[in-house]
């Protein structure tokens, strides 16, 4: 009964209110769990791309040989990319579309450089799923909008690489580019 | 956890009573895959394929670990070291169609192991985390599977790659980060192939980890058999060695003929050529398929082609969906609250097993098909199917049906219902 009287005392003996153990216990927990995050966060950002990945971030195409209605691919970042250099009658096409139908709402303009617009410059790459849609080679089926046609999915890309019908998501990709002269872009 | 009939481990060489006090790892054994493990007497063909599992699991850890030992895991390489292994190596085009093969075989006895669970119900209480474990080891073997196909850097390989990789892009917002992380890169490369072939050789042995847990799990309860009566007392039961040992041991040899006429007589039949012909990012293959035991979820990936409800994109409802597809399994238990377990004894969700296996196949043949019409209507419908019978069909049968009468025990479901067929068990 004596004991009850001094209340520190008491609530040591019963384990109610705070002790000095608590505290070495949370901050020894918490210490543990900092350091563990501070481990964890090389292990999962060793997995990002490396820096010599990162380096192939620009590449220069010569576009000289590019006639109206033709296309060539380059490499960018090991991926192609597409450049096409449209008849006027593509671009009458890709102008005529009501923006505002699109499931990614864009204009041709918006899409190709000022006073270049004759001149797609795209991502290969189908944004559904990464495959390489047709329509940049020689011969290869464009698909019913003019523009690319993805065979692994069937996505449809008109005249200014914009989706119109299939799984993708958007229209194919515009990557950083400037025209360093005419015939020569830099592309990233 | 296991029967108080179950007979106890009794060493009797010297060195095994030393060995049982020191490290009672041979008692471990003996009451889980010997005579100390009691099994319900009337289980059919359909419980072998547990075994069989296992059996195709070590046949592609052996082959694995020693192909490894002679193919390298980078670009500049990586399909040269492989038609190294099946021209140069001894006996490398064995290890190696074996290998492929072995993948296939897995998955054909691990789907007639999961419909087996889907038949008899033995995701069922007391089971439940037997079926969750089993859908984990599922989860595991796809993804090893994948990568594993990716490998040898031909075609298929890296247009499943990125095909595969590209699902994750769907992703609202963080996809395509989430994309480059896991590639390493802006597209499938060394760094993808590297970190695939790491995590192809860490797999198998983390599958095989959970399947110690799986049948963990199994030997609390003890094994379900046909009829879905639980054991009631010794008649019902017998010990899994030698009986069990020596029925599996039967289909084993079974399975080892299919086996090898694959391996020694058509063992391209189930690969694709493409992927005979090395890597080319700037070319894809015109036709893209999975191997065949990704059919299904493929086809319910690409049975999204419109924007769902105007907001959701078709990309990443095809993705959701072919997930939401194996994830749907993990709510089965509680989906389905009929208490008979066997549908024996179900005759309406009997005849909606059936429909759900013709409806798998379809899914199945579509997926293998070039995405164009009818294929793709077809998979739409047949994807609808599939997941209106777990989450409409199941728990509707589940609660309308009428069962038909159970036997009153497994001795008697053997012997008919004679008492005198069972003069032990007359309590």
């Amino acid at each position: 009964m004596a004991q009850d009287a001094g209340t520190d005392t008491a609530a040591v003996i019963d384990g109610e209110g705070v002790r000095r153990r608590d505290f070495i216990n949370i901050a020894a927990v918490s210490a543990a769990g900092v350091g563990g995050l501070a481990v964890i966060y090389p292990l999962i950002s060793q997995m990002a791309p490396s820096a010599d990945v990162l380096a192939e971030s620009s590449t220069e195409v010569d576009i000289a040989q590019v006639q109206p209605g033709m296309a060539m691919k380059a490499v960018f970042r090991k991926q192609p990319v597409f450049i096409r250099n449209l008849t006027p009658k593509e671009i009458q096409e890709a102008e005529a579309v009501d923006v505002g139908s699109l499931r990614d709402p864009q204009t041709l303009a918006e899409r190709t450089k000022e006073g270049k617009t004759n001149w797609l410059i795209t991502m290969g790459v189908c944004t559904h799923l990464g495959c390489i849609p047709l329509g940049a080679g020689e011969g290869e089926v464009k698909g019913e909008y003019g523009g690319y046609f993805c065979p692994c999915h069937g996505s449809v890309y008109d005249t200014a690489a914009r989706i119109r019908k299939g799984p993708a998501p958007t229209n194919l990709q515009v990557p950083d580019y400037e025209f360093t002269s005419d015939t020569v872009i830099k592309i990233g | 956890m296991s029967f108080p009939w179950a007979k106890q481990y009794t060493p009797k060489h010297p060195f095994m009573v030393w060995m049982d006090e020191k490290l009672p790892l041979p008692r471990l054994v003996y009451s889980a895959v010997g005579g100390g493990y009691e099994v319900p007497r009337n289980i059919n063909y359909f419980w072998n394929f547990g075994f069989l599992a296992g059996f195709c699991l070590v046949i592609q850890i052996v082959t694995g670990v020693i192909l490894a030992m002679h193919y390298g895991g980078n670009t500049q390489v990586a399909f040269d070291s492989t038609e190294h292994i099946m021209r140069d190596v001894n006996y490398g085009w064995m290890l190696r169609y074996g290998h492929a093969n072995g993948a296939s075989a897995f998955f054909v006895i691990v789907y007639l192991h999961i419909f087996r669970g889907f038949y008899f119900g033995s995701y069922k209480a007391p089971r439940e985390m037997i079926w969750l474990l089993g859908v984990v080891i599922f989860l595991l073997m796809m993804a090893t599977a994948f990568m594993g196909y990716v490998l040898p850097w031909g075609q298929m390989s890296y247009w499943g790659a990125q095909v595969i990789t590209g699902l994750f892009s769907a992703i609202p917002m963080v996809g395509e980060p989430i994309r480059e992380w896991l590639l390493g890169g802006f597209a499938p490369d060394n760094a993808a192939l590297n970190r695939f072939f790491s995590l192809h050789f860490l797999l198998p042995f983390v599958i095989l980890g959970v399947v110690i847990l799986h049948i963990w799990a199994l030997h609390i309860p003890g094994s379900s058999n046909p009829t879905g009566v639980e054991v009631k007392s010794e008649s019902d039961t017998l010990p899994f060695y030698p009986y069990f040992i020596a029925k599996d041991g039967w289909t084993i040899g079974l399975f080892l003929i299919i086996y090898s006429l694959f391996v020694f007589f058509m063992p391209n039949a189930l690969g694709h050529p493409d992927n005979y012909i090395p890597a080319n990012p700037l070319q894809t293959p015109a036709h893209i398929v999975p191997e065949w035991y990704f059919w299904p979820f493929y086809a319910i990936l690409r049975s999204f082609t419109q924007d769902w409800l105007f907001i959701i994109p078709a990309k990443l409802m095809g993705v959701l969906a072919m997930f939401s597809a194996i994830l749907v399994w993990f709510f089965l238990p509680w989906l389905d609250k009929s208490p008979v377990r066997s549908g024996n004894y179900r005759p309406l969700y009997r005849k909606f097993f059936w429909v759900l296996v013709l409806d798998v196949l379809v899914l199945g043949y579509c997926g293998g098909m070039p995405a164009e019409q009818p294929y793709v209507l077809v998979a739409q419908i047949a994807s609808i199917y599939y997941f209106l019978h777990f989450l409409v069909i199941v728990p509707i049968v589940s609660s309308i049906e009428r069962p038909e009468p159970l036997p009153y025990s497994i001795t008697e479901a053997v012997l008919g219902s004679d008492k005198a067929a069972a003069p032990g068990d007359k309590a």
